[in-house]
């Protein structure tokens, strides 16, 4: 039944993501720029050691679609293959990271988290910060991973990254469905929980932070290949990112009982998404829209320099990995 | 004459020896201020030519160094090298997999590389997914996999397995499936690198006819990299020769095949050793190899004996312990045939020995001696390699008889009688 689940879950994200690819699509062609070069030179593509500064080719992207999403279906289904629980183990997971937050944070730490069950909470925090780590993770090794196929075969080398981002979305999904779950189990035996009315605007939020978390990841990945020592650092860097992000406890709690660190959260913007998200799922908490903006800004500069450096990474890596 | 779709033009590409990376932090400062400076890149300058035996005293060396290939639409380009002759780094650069350091590719068609087979394969996957995800590697889209599906399955062999995880596959069959999506590729230049030497003699087969069938019969652009001068043969209309990154020869494949075998060099049909093959038991003087009624200047011709002259003096006292061994290899580097001095013994001193060839015996073509030196006729104490190369060349022939190549590399003139019914 999972099973068929994750099918459709993977096909309704196809549908959905190619109606975006289209609309990228329309908007590139609007630029007269891409007309104008093919019809000024009869050659199709050149291959020569300049490289543009800015160099996505958004026609070629989408010429290599169906390889994007063979790719999640790939990361998706090998996963699980040979393996008794499968597709639980998404599930599984999450349900005891909450459970062992919830014992460890709430129950011998007393974090109090107001009228919301404290399991739902942690659960809410975990999922949402589950996906920007697999984003984070996933996409830092994209030139150390694939290294023996890319030094065999062209493509562009970002739809590796952008398949894991959807992958993690798929996953993301399944996991929400856990939660939604939970969630109308808490109401039904009359928890005091609310959804947000700004509900509406939780796929934004989920798609910064997909963006975030490809931003960094590309700018790893580029930076790995020549500095290896980072690879060490990222798996505690997103374990100690973790404390500094909300994900167990309100950003308030951290002002009122440590305000000389509260800084270090409130500069974090994936505190600020984490806080939002269960603003939305939850009517917890407050909305910051101040700290949205800075998250937004610093997402679209991360993601800018990831894809600049990725992208002049992707050419000459193969010589230096 | 068809329109160029690729046009190589003035390609090089540097590496630096040793460690990895483009050069040390203040070589990528030093390049960074000349940039600034709008100068050209100092490193560029430096560097020497690819040369793999020899220890060279700069860091950078060039893989590639100023190629120039023009290649028309429907042709089937050989390119051939030795190891480390920079082959496969021109195949990854038109393959857009890294780039040149200097010059530029330019391409009015698609261009998809097959420098492996089966890559990207996962093993966890059954043969069907691996046949779409290798596809779409390889630059297929969906909709064009599907429709090749049943086609790739019929080809691989494997429609038993089809279903059955890839890791679960013997490396045969693993190999026969890549192989069979590649061969279902349609892209407008095709760049293969030896992919052709995999899989069981039957499958070989089946693959040199498929490839046949891309580059003839749907007038595919293919480039083709293979050490296997007999493929090279059947499918190329031209081919190119590299030598330490720099392209040494251009021109029709069986020209550019021989070029490449005899390694460039030119023809020795004699040679005086002086003192340069002087050993305990012996001392090589000189060998010469000609038509037995012709000036050694001259071209050795088919339809007349040929002798091979060796002159060596002996040293030892055991004379008849050695023997004069020659292996003689045509221009595929096949050995054809070995002769040795069986039948006129060495003796102490000096040995002028002639070996006779009858007349119209080799076909013409070019040839290669590999000289040994045999003690008790089973261990070779001395071994010279390409010792000759020599070329035969067609005879006369009569206007109206057939002028091209005979098959094989013998013309043996036989006895025929005719007998009485």
């Amino acid at each position: 039944m999972l099973i068929n689940l994750i099918d459709l879950t993977l096909h309704v994200t196809h549908v959905i993501l190619e109606g975006i690819c289209i609309f990228i699509v329309i908007l590139a062609r609007l630029k007269p720029q891409s007309v104008h070069t093919s019809k000024e030179s009869p050659w199709l593509y050149t291959i020569s050691s300049k490289r543009k500064l800015v160099d996505f080719n958004f026609k070629e992207i989408w010429q290599y679609k169906d390889l994007m999403f063979l790719f999640v279906r790939r990361n998706v289904i090998a996963v699980y293959k040979q393996t008794i629980l499968g597709p639980l183990w998404y599930l599984i997971q999450p349900l005891f990271t909450a459970l062992t937050f919830t014992i460890i944070f709430n129950k011998v730490a007393n974090i109090d988290t107001g009228t919301v069950p404290p399991f739902l909470f942690n659960l809410a925090g975990i999922s949402v910060w589950a996906y920007f780590k697999n984003c984070l993770t996933g996409t830092s090794n994209t030139f150390s991973a694939n290294a023996g196929m890319f030094s065999k075969v062209y493509f562009p080398r970002v739809i590796i990254p952008l398949s894991v981002i959807i992958t993690n979305l798929v996953k993301f999904g399944i996991q929400l469905l856990i939660f939604i779950g939970f969630y109308v189990y808490y109401y039904s035996t009359g928890s005091q929980i609310q959804i947000n009315k700004l509900i509406v605007l939780f796929p934004v939020l989920v798609m910064v932070m997909g963006l975030f978390g490809l931003g960094i990841g590309m700018l790893i990945s580029s930076m790995v290949t020549k500095y290896k020592d980072l690879k060490f650092l990222i798996g505690f860097g997103v374990q100690l990112l973790m404390y500094l992000s909300a994900v167990m406890y309100p950003l308030s709690l951290m002002r009122e009982k440590l305000p000389r660190f509260a800084w270090l959260v409130e500069y974090n913007p994936m505190a600020y998404v984490i806080e939002t998200a269960r603003y939305m799922l939850l009517s917890d908490g407050v909305i910051s829209w101040p700290g949205l903006i800075y998250t937004t800004i610093v997402t679209v500069l991360v993601l800018f320099f990831g894809l600049l450096v990725f992208n002049a990474t992707e050419k000459r890596f193969i010589d230096t990995i | 004459m068809s329109a160029i779709i690729l046009k190589i033009d003035n390609i090089s590409k540097q590496y630096r020896l040793g460690l990895v990376g483009t050069g040390t932090l203040s070589d990528d400062l030093k390049r960074w201020w000349f940039r600034i400076l709008k100068k050209p890149d100092p490193f560029l300058k430096v560097g020497t030519i690819n040369d793999r035996s020899k220890k060279s005293d700069s860091n950078y060396i060039w893989a590639l160094k100023n190629i120039n290939i023009e290649v028309e639409e429907g042709e089937v380009l050989g390119i051939i090298g030795k190891n480390g002759a920079g082959k496969s780094t021109l195949l990854k650069i038109l393959s857009r997999i890294t780039m040149p350091t200097t010059g530029v590719v330019k391409s009015k068609g698609r261009i998809a590389s097959l420098l492996e087979v089966g890559t990207g394969f996962h093993p966890e996957l059954t043969g069907k997914e691996n046949i779409y995800l290798n596809g779409a590697i390889l630059g297929m889209t969906k909709a064009e996999i599907k429709e090749k599906e049943t086609a790739i399955i019929e080809f691989s062999g494997c429609q038993n397995y089809i279903d059955t995880p890839v890791k679960r596959y013997s490396s045969g069959m693993r190999v026969r499936l890549a192989f069979a999506v590649a061969a279902f590729l349609e892209p407008d230049i095709l760049v293969i690198d030896e992919v052709l030497a995999v899989g069981d003699a039957e499958f070989q087969k089946k693959a040199i006819g498929k490839m046949q069938d891309i580059s003839r019969g749907e007038g595919r652009t293919v480039l083709f990299v293979s050490h296997n001068m007999a493929s090279v043969k059947a499918l190329c209309t031209r081919a190119i020769v590299l030598e330490h990154g720099e392209m040494v020869f251009e021109g029709g494949t069986d020209e550019a095949v021989s070029f490449y075998l005899k390694g460039g060099a030119d023809l020795i049909n004699h040679r005086q050793f002086g003192n340069t093959i002087n050993k305990e038991v012996f001392q090589l003087h000189h060998i010469s190899i000609k038509n037995t009624t012709r000036a050694i200047e001259d071209a050795i011709v088919e339809d007349e004996a040929i002798e091979l002259k060796t002159a060596l003096s002996f040293k030892a006292s055991n004379p008849e312990d050695y023997h004069i061994t020659y292996h003689l290899f045509n221009e595929m580097g096949e050995a054809m045939f070995s002769f040795s001095n069986t039948s006129e013994p060495l003796q102490k001193g000096n040995n002028v020995l002639c070996c006779y060839l009858p007349k119209g015996f080799l076909q013409s073509g070019q040839y290669f001696l590999s000289f040994f030196f045999v003690k008790d006729r089973r261990k070779a104490i001395f071994i010279e390699k390409d010792i000759m190369s020599f070329v035969v060349a067609d005879g006369k022939r009569d206007i109206g008889v057939y002028m091209g190549k005979e098959p094989g590399y013998i013309r043996p003139q036989f006895k025929w009688e005719r007998l009485d019914d």
